[in-house]
Formats: C-alpha cells, structure tokens, sequence
C-alpha cells in the first residue's frame, strides 16, 4: 500500500472519483427509471412518474415477445460455448506445457492465438457463414457455439496456459509415479490446483459469448438469435416502445451484473491476467 | 510411451483441430472468394471466377474510404481519451486510503454490459425529444441537438459512447499496473525529496511504460473492431460520418449480400490491420527504450 495522501488531498481524489463513479452509474440509473415509465410518462420528460410494470409484463410475457425465447438461446450458447472453450483449452494448454512439444508447434499455436484475437470478427463471420450455411449448421445453436468457442479459444489458451504453468511439476511427477494415467492426473491433480483460475477464465469468458454480436447477428435467424440480436432488431422497429427497449435492456444486464457481485475478484483477475502476461 | 503420444495427440488435437477448420481455413476461404462471385443454388454456394474484380474495385468504394479513415479517427481519439482518463482514475484511485474496492467494482460496470445494450441505453439519452441529455442541456439554457442525427455531432457522440464503455478498461489494466510498481523506489523517491508532481513525472510514468504500451495496443486492436454500438446507435450515417470499417464490410457482404466483394474488402481490411498494428508495436518499442 501506498502511503496516504495528506486530508485535503484525499479529499479531492475521492471528489474526483465520486464524479467518474455518477458518470458511470447514471446511465445505468436512466435507462432503469425508463424502464418503469409508461411511454407517456418518458415522452413527457416528467421527474415524477407512477412507477409501472407494464414494461416488463410485456417484454417477458406478452404474446408477441419473444424475449425468454432468446434469452434461452444466450443461455445455451453461452454455457456451451465456455464449457467448450474451457475443456479444449485448458487441454491444449496443458498439453503445450507439459507434453514437450517441438518449439515451432507450441510458439505456433500460441502466436497464431494472438494473431487471431486481433481480426475483427465481423470478417471472420462472412467466411463462416458461408461455411455454415453449406454444411447446415447456419441457424444452429451449435453453428453459433462453435464460433464463439472459436472466438474466445484463444484468451483461454494464453489464460489457462498461466494458470497451467503455476502447477508444480514435482506434483505431476509424483503422481505419474503413483501411477496415475494421464486423464487421472489431469482430473485429480491439475484441475484441483487450477481451479479458481477456470472459474476466473469461464466468468469471462461466458460474458464475453453473452454479449456478443457481430457473428450472432449473421449465424442465427430468429429462432436461435440471442439476446443482443433481439435488443438490435426492436431498436430497428419502425414505431419503437422505448419503454419496453428500455425494459429489455435492463433485464439483459441482468446476469453481467449479478456475476459482477458474486465474482468481482475472479473478473477482475480474468480482466487482468489474459490481457497482461 | 505409446499411451503417452496418445494422450498427446488428444490434449492438443482440439485446439489444433479447431483453429484449423475455423481460423485458417475461413481466412483461405476468405481469400479464394475475394477472386469469384458467389451465389446460393438451393442452398449450395456456386462460385464463379471473376478474376481482380473485386480488389480492382476497392479503391473506387467511397464507403470503403470513409469506413477505414472513420475507423483511424474513431480509434485514435476514443483510445486516446480513454488512456488518459483510466490513467486519472487508476492513479487517484490507487492513492485513496479507502473506498478502493468500491470504486473499482463501480467502474468495471460497463465493461460487463453487451456493447448493444450500451447503445440501446444511449440512443434513448440522446433522443431528440425525451433524451436526457437534451433536458440537462435545456436546464443550462442550450439548444436540444439532434446528436446523432447530425454530421457534425454523430461520431463525436458515438466516441463519448465508446468512452463510458471502455474507459474501465484502460482503468483497470493501468490499476494493475501501478499496484505491482515496486514501493521502495517511492521511499528512496520520497528521501530524495521528490514532490507529488517529480513523483509522477520522474518514477510513475517511467515505470508504467510497458503497462501503458500493452493497455495502449490492446486497445487499439480493439477499437479497430468497432461495430455493435455503431450497429444501434446510427448505423453508419448520417450519410457517412459514423461509417466504420466493420459496418462498411457488413453492408457489402450482408445486406448487399456481395459475398465476392465483401471478403475481398476483409482481406484488404486484415492486411492494413497487420500493417497498422506491426508499425505500431515497432514504434512502442523504440519508444519504451528511449527513457
């Protein structure tokens, strides 16, 4: 820790940050008060309103919405999408610690991984698509969970491949001379150790998958398209509810934010580790 | 030993496998497409050779020129901005006594919420009509503005946006940094007499170079990504001042549905990143040595 500033300088720091602090929270803090107006109430641009729940009814249960339906999808995609990326790897990384491959192959793969976080996904997508489409996995959950598997594989290799190098060999060894078979050995003594840092990696990388947009817009249609494709569509709307955009919009935030509360430490590490080693 | 180079092969096969069939086979497929047409026959893709068509056109697109000089100024001005305000935040923050935790856990906010989310929340601030920034402008006696409906107006207002968004970011990555500066430099610092300003000039930055470089980069790259909040907000217009690159390849591959022509626009696109990205790292490097 860094020693203190003196009183009247801490003072200014913390005026400062609680000014960046409002910046941040206020629009979080709109959107949610919108979200309970009624579209006269917004339009009117009164400070006092009868706070509603028509909006939520209407985005969550109304005949027309469809909006638990994608919800669902994000779900599915998200949670398909981490576990594999996770399981592929956290495998890959291992093997590339551990398995004495050649120099090129693992200095490869690792700076490919790099490389390849560095196109812009909407490029990546046309090809896909095309791909998808002629193989019949456009318009798929698993079309979409292996993009974005392929997405986010890379930050988990460089993530998982820290986290891999932490474990200490003679533990590895010790159990090979126990004779424990290699899934054993992965399953009883490598996982146990790096486990908070897949939970850290998973967090994000679910959160990553969750908001994505660029390759959910153009692999689904709409009976796979997940939440932010929805959001992008009601905005295009020729007679925009806003309230109930605004309603869908903080429903969406939802999950981010509970993640936010139950794990801040695991993101916060996760947000650090895989963009600074 | 034979189980061995099994276990081997099935550790790494996924990954290799996957980057195979989905990273460097789309980007060969990318590459051969930017040579033909395609069109869809009951369901096939058929190709035709065209030759140079696509990559001779290219230079003529006006929305190609005004996707890739949008994208350097959107890049260069919100990454800019966002380095020096995270660099504020990280820097006081780390000075406070209390309420750290608080803090951060407060601006990493915005970095967990979908990018099309963010622009949802936005374009309803900047509505016209109700938009709350308009009614904070009519209390301190301003005119409403149409922000992104405007030229003059729409790509700043789209780089604010960009900056609630990612400020946090460079926060907390510069956070980390200055947390895992070695202390005892600042008592040999404080011995010599340094005041808060020598500080900060002669051991703060100095050391926080490689931190700021990597921040700075990653930023960068992903600036130059730039889609789900130009998607929501104005959809590249009006006319073309929020046009970015990303769009611009979206609306020939997508909407205009010019497969041939779209990926051509990619590998020309992924090539100027390449460029853009190796001179970039060069010019970090020489200037992290210079101090």
């Amino acid at each position: 820790m860094r020693p203190a500033a003196g009183g009247r300088a801490e003072a200014a720091l913390h005026g400062g940050l609680t000014l960046a602090a409002t910046i941040v929270l206020f629009p979080f803090l709109w959107i949610t008060l919108a979200a309970f107006k009624t579209q006269i109430a917004l339009l009117s641009g009164a400070v006092t309103f009868t706070p509603v729940l028509s909006n939520f009814r209407d985005v969550l249960f109304s005949k027309t919405s469809e909006y638990l339906h994608h919800f669902v999808n994000s779900a599915i995609v998200g949670l398909g999408s981490t576990v594999g990326a996770l399981v592929v790897g956290t495998l890959g990384a291992w093997s590339l610690r551990r398995m004495r491959w050649p120099y090129p192959v693992s200095q490869g793969l690792m700076a490919w991984a790099i490389v390849f976080q560095m196109i812009p996904p909407i490029t990546m997508v046309g090809a896909w698509y095309v791909m998808f489409r002629t193989v019949g996995l456009y318009n798929t959950y698993a079309g979409l969970v292996l993009a974005h598997l392929t997405l986010n594989l890379p930050l988990v290799l460089w993530m998982m491949s820290v986290f891999v190098a932490q474990v200490p060999v003679e533990l590895e060894e010790a159990a090979r001379i126990d004779g424990a078979s290699t899934p054993g050995l992965l399953w009883r003594v490598v996982v146990p150790v790096i486990r908070p840092g897949l939970t850290a990696c998973g967090l994000l990388v679910f959160i990553l998958s969750w908001n994505e947009f660029a390759v959910a817009l153009n692999l689904t249609a709409k009976q796979t398209a997940t939440v932010p494709v929805a959001i992008a569509k009601y905005a295009q709307e020729f007679e925009i509810q806003y309230t109930q955009m605004a309603a869908s919009a903080v429903l969406s935030i939802v999950p981010a934010l509970l993640l936010l509360l139950i794990g801040q430490r695991h993101i916060v590490r996760g947000l650090t580790i895989g963009a600074i080693k | 030993m034979k189980q061995d180079r099994l276990w081997r092969a099935v550790t790494l096969g996924p990954t290799i496998g996957i980057f195979l069939a989905l990273t460097v086979l789309p980007i060969a497929s990318l590459v051969a497409m930017s040579f033909h047409d395609v069109t869809w026959v009951q369901g096939l893709p058929r190709w035709t050779y065209v030759g140079f068509k696509h990559l001779a056109a290219l230079p003529q697109d006006y929305l190609f020129h005004a996707g890739i000089l949008n994208t350097l100024v959107f890049a260069l001005s919100a990454v800019s901005a966002q380095m020096i305000l995270g660099f504020c935040l990280a820097l006081a923050s780390s000075k406070v006594s209390r309420g750290q935790g608080v803090y951060r856990a407060i601006f990493i906010a915005p970095i967990l919420v979908p990018g099309i989310v963010i622009g949802a929340i936005w374009k309803l601030m900047y509505n016209y009509d109700f938009g709350v920034i308009n009614q904070m402008g009519g209390l301190l006696g301003l005119m409403p503005r149409d922000w992104l409906g405007q030229k003059a107006t729409a790509l700043l207002s789209v780089i604010v946006v960009d900056c609630w968004h990612w400020t946090p970011f460079c926060f907390l990555l510069l956070l980390a940094g200055l947390e895992s500066l070695p202390q005892d430099i600042y008592e040999a610092g404080k011995v010599d007499g340094a005041g808060a300003w020598g500080e900060l000039r002669y051991l703060t930055i100095p050391l926080m170079v490689p931190t700021i470089v990597v921040t700075l980069i990653f930023r960068m790259i992903m600036a130059f990504k730039v889609f789900d909040e130009v998607y929501l907000l104005t959809g590249g217009g009006p006319g073309t001042a929020t046009e970015v690159i990303s769009f611009t390849i979206y609306r020939r591959f997508f909407t205009e549905d010019r497969m041939g022509y779209g990926s051509a626009m990619s590998i020309v696109t992924l090539l100027l990143i390449a460029l853009l990205i190796v001179q970039a790292t060069a010019a970090a490097r020489r200037w992290g040595r210079q101090p």
